[in-house]
């Protein structure tokens, strides 16, 4: 429904009618609005402020200098920094193979469970699990239990089967966090990818089945493209999270090559240990730019569906 | 309308050998996918030594569970950790709820002008990078004494559960027929009470996954846990890690506070895992 068609619905000419204003309806909005301004953008605008400076924690410097604007030299040493540029391409890497490999297993996982089976319930409910854990009792728990050098147990699987152990953490970083992100949130997109099975009209497919179409030839024509907007979906929401990603990298590797992100190497640089707010700010801001273009791009799939759902 | 489809018995141009194929292989994924999960609820049964070297010689018992129920003088216990999680989530679920009935209201059931702009600037903050914003809330969370404090945390869960809030409540919203808000409204029935006496109602199993959505993502959470709460004032995640220990070996006590506290929000997703997802793909999809 419209807006334009809402108002027309408006019951007209009543004195009391308390929505005839435009403010009173945008009233209710306000709080929330107000309270996320407050809280999520202020802050990006301090953080703008302090990439022009050489802000450093006070307490955590030997010499105190006072915090003086620099210009734009923060963000001229962005460029010239290896550390941040492996960071980024580590990002990246680490974003699409988790988004992409989650989806892969959450859509197989979900034509699984698109039928009647002994258990059903069950395994829908168990396969949930590591969606539900704490990121950083996920990141244990594969670090601890599975991933150990001596003890661990995919390192007893391979020795038992007559191969050699792997140091998995250490020779793999980038390989074993993906692990644990793609074991967490594939689950969520199988929920998702679920509710797309789901909700496709059953009379078109018994047509098709009817008709002489088989299985395959009906997943390819009706099914996948029913589940585009929903592969969309989970790619969106897997990538706001997934992007972000820290708990898995804190606990398993503590960053080092091969497994800091941006959002890890920013932290290191400022609270984490370096303390230099100024230049840690200046890159925050130049992922926050890369994550607009990102978004852009996001939040065109996410209008498209917006638009669908009103033509309908 | 479209008739949803509930999984039939048969797929859609299968036999019947198929289906018991795909039934099987189900089951196999499943175990295989859980294993870590069971593996860890078995160790956390075990002896340290025997859980150090995933062996199983000295039986079962309960005995890690009660281990990490009593601290060590001087570290985050369970008891405060549990209660500090326990305030921080159901306080800040509160009020994102709170702010985000209303704002859901004036985007689904009578919505403002340009109501698309409003509901996608509230999802564009979800993409704004924690990192971007976090030092200047460290620096001003410093200065207002507020390091260390339950106060702290409440303040930006809120904050980073509110825009999923409205996005979630606003898909259930849309469910609610128009009908019978419209004759309340002739009625003369305010906000409030047509939010009481109709929605709510209504909409309450969606308003009910919504909160426990918040809910877990506030009990995970660990980034603002670490930096702004780290010491004795802190959460659930930080009283997992602190039986992470150098010396000695900690396998079997990590996997029982791993149980513990992940324990109350699995229970939790479980019972609630349909309407859960339902509620956030509906948000685009409806």
């Amino acid at each position: 429904m419209t807006a334009a068609a809402a108002d027309a619905a408006l019951p007209r000419g009543r004195a009391k009618d308390p929505f005839s204003s435009p403010w009173r309806r945008r009233l209710p909005l306000l709080p929330a609005l107000l309270y996320v301004i407050a809280i999520t953008q202020l802050p990006f605008v301090v953080s703008i402020y302090y990439s022009f400076t050489n802000l450093k924690d006070k307490t955590q410097s030997l010499i105190p200098e006072p915090t003086k604007f620099v210009g734009i030299d923060n963000y001229k040493q962005i460029f010239s920094d290896p550390f941040f540029r492996d960071a980024m391409w580590t990002s990246v890497k680490m974003t699409v193979l988790a988004v992409v490999l989650s989806l892969l297993f959450g859509t197989l996982f979900a034509v699984l469970l698109d039928r009647k089976f002994i258990g059903q319930g069950v395994i829908r409910t168990l396969l949930i699990t590591p969606f539900l854990l704490m990121p950083v009792v996920a990141a244990l728990i594969w670090k601890q239990q599975m991933f150990s050098s001596l003890f661990g147990v995919l390192n007893k699987a391979l020795n038992f089967v007559g191969l050699n152990s792997v140091q998995f953490i250490s020779d793999h970083p980038l390989a074993s966090i993906v692990t644990v992100l793609v074991w967490q949130w594939t689950p969520f997109m199988m929920l998702i990818m679920l509710a797309g099975l789901q909700s496709q009209p059953g009379d078109v497919l018994e047509a098709a089945s009817v008709d002489g179409a088989n299985a395959l030839g009906i997943f390819r024509q009706l099914t996948l493209p029913h589940l585009r907007r929903y592969l969309e979906l989970g790619a969106l929401l897997g990538s706001i999270y997934i992007v972000q990603a820290f708990d898995a990298i804190d606990v398993m590797t503590g960053g080092g090559p091969g497994s800091t992100n941006v959002p890890y190497y920013v932290y290191e640089e400022s609270i984490g240990g370096g303390f230099r707010y100024g230049s840690a700010s200046a890159y925050a801001i130049v992922v926050v730019v890369f994550s607009i273009v990102i978004a852009t791009f996001a939040l065109r799939v996410l209008s498209s569906l917006f638009r669908d759902e009103e033509r309908a | 309308m479209i008739r949803k489809r509930t999984g039939s018995t048969l797929g859609v141009g299968e036999r019947r050998s198929v289906t018991i194929g795909i039934g099987m292989l189900a089951w196999i994924v499943a175990l295989l996918w859980i294993f870590p999960v069971a593996w860890t609820v078995f160790t956390s049964f075990k002896t340290e030594q025997d859980a150090a070297t995933q062996t199983l010689s000295q039986g079962l018992s309960l005995g890690r569970y009660s281990d990490v129920a009593h601290a060590i003088p001087g570290t985050l216990s369970l008891e405060t950790a549990f209660m500090n999680s326990l305030v921080v989530v159901l306080v800040s679920t509160l009020i994102v709820l709170l702010l985000a009935l209303p704002a859901a209201y004036a985007l689904a059931i009578r919505p403002i002008h340009r109501w698309r702009d409003v509901l996608f600037f509230f999802i564009s903050t979800k993409f704004l990078p924690i990192v971007a914003s976090i030092f200047p809330i460290y620096v001003y969370a410093e200065k207002w004494n507020l390091i260390g404090t339950r106060t702290v945390l409440i303040v930006l869960y809120i904050a980073i559960n509110l825009p999923l809030a409205i996005w979630m409540l606003r898909s259930f919203f849309m469910e609610v027929p128009r009908e019978l808000i419209e004759a309340a409204e002739i009625d003369g029935t305010n906000l409030f009470n047509q939010l009481r006496q109709v929605i709510l109602p209504l909409a309450g199993p969606g308003i009910a996954a919504t909160a426990l959505l918040c809910v877990i993502f506030a009990w995970n959470e660990y980034f603002y846990a670490l930096q702004l709460n780290f010491a004795s004032g802190s959460t659930m995640p930080q009283w997992v890690i602190t039986n992470v220990s150098t010396r000695g070996n900690f396998l079997a006590k990590l996997s029982a506070a791993s149980v513990i506290a992940c324990l109350p929000v699995v229970l939790a997703g479980w019972a609630a895992q349909k309407r859960m997802i339902r509620g956030l793909s509906m948000g685009a999809i409806k």
